[in-house]
């Protein structure tokens, strides 16, 4: 019983430790994930704006044009971007895309359902390939990469096999139409604020038509979807205790479990969030071609993790941020569309999103040594 | 009788015709430290996930604060007020000190549906419980990774009693750690059982047992030597009990004929 006593002295002397250094605001800074994202982000529109700065790149319409591409590729990149913090990987998106715009394209051109059922079918279907995927990882526990692989081939061959069945070809026309007067299809296919763009049209600000009617008329439903989504999940990782447990989960799974973190629910969230996403994705892009297409979204998910990753998350999990994951989507968009304006070809696009990945990979590693390491 | 907090009497548990544990006991009062000594696959895995409520035991009977209860899960037993500290310390390196904290169990505010994690309240909560062990967490947002391992098993205990546990298991607290860190996390656990915890300190180190312990239960393969109070035993009888003094005298025997031959 001697060792038992209020005597001991508790102060202990970690905090005076001669050899701490003091962190200043900026290492702070730099630790977040987005950084690098946003740094490149910068760093391309200063280099757009040098190159292609006289082009129309820069006007209204071509601002609106690259935000367009961007916000698309956004919209599945952020649902990635929460997926891989939870420390998993989805490489179904792209197919699920295809799938999503036949199941909107099938019921409503050949089985005569209003648009907004097919669209809540789409959706309906969407939350079931997710809990799918996500009820399969967990369960088995096996590598995301080999389930959602998996996923990937089933759902692009059930895509293409059923339109055919359906319909004997591999597109589906004629959805415009359907549109108008639809209750739920505005929410994916109409562009805002027109008034501003009408109005900056008569101010001769911006580029009009010949028959005085802005080429530019509206924020596109991409770009809204974009942004609130990037508002509420970056809402969602720093504010809510899901957030916490989206990080715990990806970032050691056992010990969140121990502590009482559902993790397995998580995840399984975090799977129907990305098949959502796609879907949301597949209906803006359906409803704004008219038409579906079997090999729609093909490759998307490659992008979507790419951007995810320029984005600052860690393919282990546990580390990243929403937000960067749409400057990486930003930064890609922007380039895609960029590089019409300036004199390289077009083909070279895919060699810099390989050599943009590399470099936010090695920096991202570099990140994470710094932000584990110990003292 | 003695007002024991917890008891855990004759547990035995069995793996198919393996006897992982077999009559088992051990009594813990307020503000005692028990120490669990035991060579490496003496049970001592077993027993702690018994005690956690992983394992539930094939005999014998836990009692706690005086009524005889049964875990189902882990959550019964932290329910319980029995919280194990595992040696990976349940923590993630990449999250922060606030967030580890309170992961799984964070505070909120706001009105219900929109209900957000009090990050304000819970760095507070943390930087404060972290300054009474003497750490100075200088931003409570830094990541866990940037601890030292002396930081971290103190940041995993402190929760634990944050989080009001009565009976403290703590899976080799000081295994991984250097001579200083070890020392720390020791006094931090004498001051923690002399706010009137129970601790069950499991270890292979009987240096860092000794100096803590109120008394100590020795492990060899499954079954219990017998507990001793501190003033019944030496260092030297522990060390050779925990299987390790025959073999040390055969090792040392070894040694010598070795080095004849050289």
């Amino acid at each position: 019983m001697s060792t038992k006593s209020k005597s001991i002295e508790t102060k202990t002397d970690f905090n005076q430790d001669e050899r701490l250094k003091k962190v200043s605001k900026l290492r702070i800074l730099l630790n977040r994930p987005e950084l690098g994202a946003l740094g490149g982000a910068i760093l391309v529109f200063i280099f757009f704006g040098i190159v292609a700065g006289d082009t129309g790149m820069f006007s209204a319409y071509g601002v609106l044009n690259f935000l367009d591409v961007s916000a698309n590729l956004g919209i599945i990149a952020i649902a990635a971007a929460m997926l891989m913090i939870g420390g998993e990987f989805d490489l179904s998106i792209g197919s699920m895309i295809g799938f999503a715009g036949i199941c909107i394209a099938i019921p409503a051109i050949y089985w005569g359902w209003p648009l907004w059922m097919s669209i809540i079918f789409a959706f309906s279907m969407a939350v079931l390939v997710g809990y799918f995927n996500g009820i399969l990882v967990v369960r088995t526990g096996l590598p995301s990469f080999i389930v959602t692989l998996a996923m990937l081939f089933i759902l692009r061959g059930a895509t293409l096999a059923l339109t055919r069945l359906i319909t004997g070809r591999t597109q589906v026309p004629g959805l415009r139409v359907l549109i108008e007067d639809d209750p739920l299809a505005w929410i994916f296919a109409t562009d805002t604020f027109k008034w501003v763009f009408t109005w900056l049209g008569s101010m001769n600000l911006i580029a009009l038509r010949t028959d005085g009617t802005p080429l530019a008329t509206g924020i596109p439903p991409s770009v809204i979807w974009f942004i609130a989504l990037a508002i509420i999940t970056t809402w969602i990782l720093m504010k809510t205790r899901y957030g916490n447990w989206i990080f715990a989960s990806g970032g050691d799974k056992n010990g969140a479990n121990n502590v009482g973190v559902p993790v397995g629910r998580v995840k399984i969230s975090l799977f129907i969030g990305t098949a959502v996403a796609a879907t949301i994705f597949a209906t803006i892009q359906v409803l704004d071609a008219g038409s579906a297409d079997t090999m729609r979204g093909t490759l998307k998910e490659l992008e979507a993790i790419a951007a995810a990753v320029v984005g600052g998350c860690l393919l282990t999990g546990g580390y990243g941020s929403a937000i960067g994951a749409a400057f990486g989507a930003l930064i890609f968009g922007t380039v895609s569309m960029g590089i019409f304006y300036t004199d390289v070809d077009t083909d070279w696009f895919k060699v810099f999103l390989g050599a943009m990945m590399l470099i936010a990979v090695i920096f991202n590693n570099y990140i994470r040594r710094k932000v584990t390491e110990s003292k | 009788m003695p007002n024991y907090l917890v008891q855990f009497n004759n547990i035995s548990k069995f793996f198919g015709k393996v006897i992982a544990l077999k009559d088992v006991t051990m009594k813990l009062k307020k503000g005692e430290i028990m120490c669990l000594l035991g060579d490496n696959g003496a049970g001592k895995s077993t027993l702690i996930k018994t005690l956690a409520g992983v394992h539930r035991p094939d005999e014998g009977e836990i009692i706690v604060e005086g009524k005889k209860t049964i875990f189902d899960s882990p959550k019964d037993a932290l329910d319980m007020g029995i919280a194990t500290v595992y040696q990976d310390l349940a923590l993630v390196s990449l999250m922060s000190v606030t967030r580890n904290f309170f992961m799984g169990r964070e505070p909120m505010k706001g009105p219900p549906f929109f209900k957000t994690f009090d990050i304000e309240k819970a760095n507070k909560i943390a930087a404060e419980r972290m300054g009474q062990i003497g750490i100075d967490v200088r931003d409570p947002s830094q990541a866990v990774g940037t601890m030292s391992g002396g930081e971290r098993q103190c940041l995993a205990i402190s929760r634990a009693i944050y989080f009001g546990a009565k009976v403290l298991v703590l899976d080799e607290p000081t295994s991984a750690l250097g001579v200083h860190q070890a020392s720390v996390v020791l006094k931090y656990i004498v001051k923690a059982a002399s706010q009137g915890l129970a601790v069950i300190l499991i270890t292979h180190n009987v240096h860092h047992a000794y100096p803590v312990g109120n008394s100590f239960t020795v492990l060899n393969r499954g079954k219990s030597l017998g507990t001793y109070e501190k003033k019944n035993i030496s260092r030297e009888k522990l060390l050779s009990m925990m299987a390790g003094g025959e073999e040390l005298n055969k090792l040392e025997v070894e040694l010598q004929e070795m080095n004849r031959k050289n």
